[in-house]
């Protein structure tokens, strides 16, 4: 394990920066909180959560993909992709760690999409354990320990000084790098921390919330609930629960004409749009109903059907924070979940 | 990076042929710039379409895999992309990626089975790549007969190619309908699915075990059809349907085709009729 104070956590910087692009969360004016492209002396957030997630970094929310250029009846196609940038992303909460295994599971699956795991190969991610989680947090409930994050490397940040643990071979060769500032050191501050951590972890709100009555193949129990109305009938379909979504990965492709040919790009798209699914030959999906439902059903039961079992949401509370309606996929669960979760 | 191949990325090709089926559906030969093939395709597979600027949709592939020379997609025109395709000449460049989906089992399951396909409209278009594969390698599969409907004489689509070559062939029967009479039309009149009916009650117990169904046309056509078949003793095991939804990328990652656990541009379109009825009714 090493270590460095966090009087020097400048030099640490600094140092993560001469190699990669860095970005380390910032608190902004009212109370936002972001990822930002370190520069000398920035200083990092104390935060718990971003308001977006690092999926930013991996799965931009528009990206162009290639352009063409049409001449008469003629199409040239452009590849311009390009190998992605060394960059390290600190700070990711064991959450949004666990996020990227998720979109992993999409993007990485055969045929593999380029553009992502261009971005998963350049990307270091130095996690953060969570020291003060809040009461919209329920990562738990879906087997991830918050006092373990993962990630390359795993951080702990006590009072006075960040502790590292490579996870991964990216994550050895970063901290191998960050030898001049940092100093060998024993667990013994990072296990106390851990126990410390335990001991929020018991005492929040949703630390019940249990995820086992959903699953594989569980469609059947949930598609036909009568409770869907009722969850439903206040959402507003604004998405914002999908775009604030760690694992939320539905996207869009579109074409815009520029002065100088066409360019193709990606952007995030939201299953809770009625557009999403809108064809000339009909609407499958006629509700809110049905797109809400569409959303939970999927990150509920769809998902670990097709992934061993494991759930497309990591327990962050983004949505339980932002839904303008208060409506959330906790809500969903304690409504649908049975007796597990009186 | 640019030498890794990204699905997303299509390869330009060219239409080389372009033909008026119907008042609304055309069928377009597609080559790639050196006058090959584009891709090796299975019957009831899809491909991305697209003009850069217009946008990108999904068609289903209506020639047979057994044609060594081209592609062709039968389009109706219906929307953006659609009608833009609509409005090209022949030579122009469009670019195609894909082939996407799983494909109707020809080589396994409809094997010696006797086949029945069931159209309505321009659903003709992913069951002609059948049909035709199935006449390319006619001593692997029983008899074959084809009922086909549309609302007019003018809207039945391959009209010349079911005259001149499907009826010419003594080893298919076809069975063509239209909704109303119409002036030049000594043909059947009436609604697929009572025509089906009509048509498949005939069939002894023994032909009804062995046929297997492709069915493939409006959602109400297929409802009152199966529901038809049911009661003449087709079991659902023996019904094959093609879906179509809004899809994006067409490899199961874009979100908008999923229904239940399954993305139709991946694990279908193709799926027999029980595996269907497991799945949430939102297609």
């Amino acid at each position: 394990m090493r270590k460095c104070s966090l009087s020097n956590s400048t030099a640490l910087f600094n140092k993560i920066a001469e190699n990669a692009t860095l970005y380390i969360p910032v608190d902004l004016e009212k109370g936002r909180v972001a990822y930002k492209k370190y520069a000398d002396g920035m200083k990092m957030s104390d935060a718990l959560k971003t308001d977006r997630s690092a999926k930013d970094f991996f799965f931009p929310q528009t990206e162009n993909l290639m352009e063409f250029k049409t001449e008469g009846k003629s199409i040239e196609i452009i590849d311009n992709r390009s190998e992605a940038e060394d960059f390290v992303v600190f700070g990711v909460r064991a959450c949004d760690v666990k996020s990227l295994e998720v979109l992993d599971k999409v993007f990485l699956a055969e045929p593999v999409d380029s553009y992502y795991k261009n971005r998963r190969e350049h990307g270091v991610i130095v996690s953060m354990a969570c020291t003060r989680p809040t009461e919209t947090c329920f990562c738990g409930t879906f087997g991830i320990d918050a006092s373990a994050p993962k990630g390359d490397i795993e951080c702990y940040k006590t009072d006075d000084a960040f502790y590292f643990n490579a996870v991964t071979e990216k994550g050895e060769a970063l901290l191998a790098k960050l030898d001049g500032v940092t100093e060998s050191s024993d667990e013994k501050a990072v296990n106390e921390q851990k126990e410390q951590i335990k001991k929020v972890l018991d005492k929040l709100p949703l630390k019940d919330l249990k995820a086992d009555e959903f699953g594989a193949d569980k469609t059947d129990k949930f598609f036909n609930s009568p409770e869907w109305k009722n969850l439903s009938e206040a959402c507003l379909g604004c998405g914002t629960c999908t775009f604030v979504c760690p694992t939320c990965q539905c996207y869009d492709i579109k074409d815009f004409k520029t002065n100088k040919g066409v360019q193709r790009f990606r952007c995030w798209d939201s299953c809770m749009y009625s557009d999403f699914t809108k064809m000339s030959a009909g609407q499958p999906r006629l509700t809110q109903m049905e797109r809400f439902r569409q959303r939970f059903m999927h990150k509920l039961v769809y998902f670990p059907t097709n992934n061993d079992g494991m759930f497309s949401c990591v327990g962050c509370g983004r949505c339980v924070a932002k839904c303008p309606i208060s409506m959330n996929i906790v809500k969903v669960m304690k409504t649908l979940g049975g007796k597990n979760n009186d | 990076m640019t030498n890794v191949k990204e699905p997303l990325i299509p390869t330009v090709c060219v239409i080389t042929d372009i033909r008026q089926d119907t008042p609304d559906v055309k069928t377009f030969r597609v080559l790639t710039l050196d006058g090959k093939k584009p891709f090796i395709h299975k019957p009831g597979q899809c491909a991305m379409l697209s003009m850069p600027g217009v946008g990108e949709a999904l068609f289903s592939i209506t020639s047979s895999p057994t044609n060594t020379e081209y592609v062709e997609f039968s389009i109706k025109k219906c929307g953006c992309v659609t009608s833009w395709l609509h409005a090209a000449e022949v030579g122009q460049q469009i670019t195609v990626r894909g082939p996407y989906g799983n494909g109707f089992p020809v080589e396994t399951e409809f094997k010696g089975q006797d086949m029945l396909f069931i159209a309505g409209g321009i659903g003709l278009a992913p069951v002609r790549s059948v049909i035709n594969y199935v006449r390319d390698n006619r001593a692997n599969y029983g008899k074959v007969d084809i009922v086909y409907g549309s609302r007019s004489k003018d809207d039945l689509v391959f009209y010349k190619e079911i005259i001149d070559e499907w009826k010419n062939d003594p080893t298919v029967n076809v069975h063509l309908t239209i909704d109303r009479e119409q002036e030049g039309w000594d043909g059947h009149v009436g609604f697929v699915p009572n025509f089906v009916k009509e048509v498949a009650e005939k069939f002894d117990e023994d032909k009804k075990a062995k046929t297997t169904a492709v069915l493939c046309g409006p959602p109400i056509m297929i409802k009152f059809t199966l529901q038809g078949l049911g009661e003449i003793g087709f079991n659902k095991e023996q019904i094959y349907t093609t879906l179509e939804l809004r899809m994006k990328c067409g490899i199961g990652k874009c979100g908008r085709c999923n229904v239940g656990s399954k993305y139709v541009c991946k694990d279908g379109p193709v799926f027999r009729m029980d595996q269907l009825d497991a799945l949430p009714d939102e297609y």
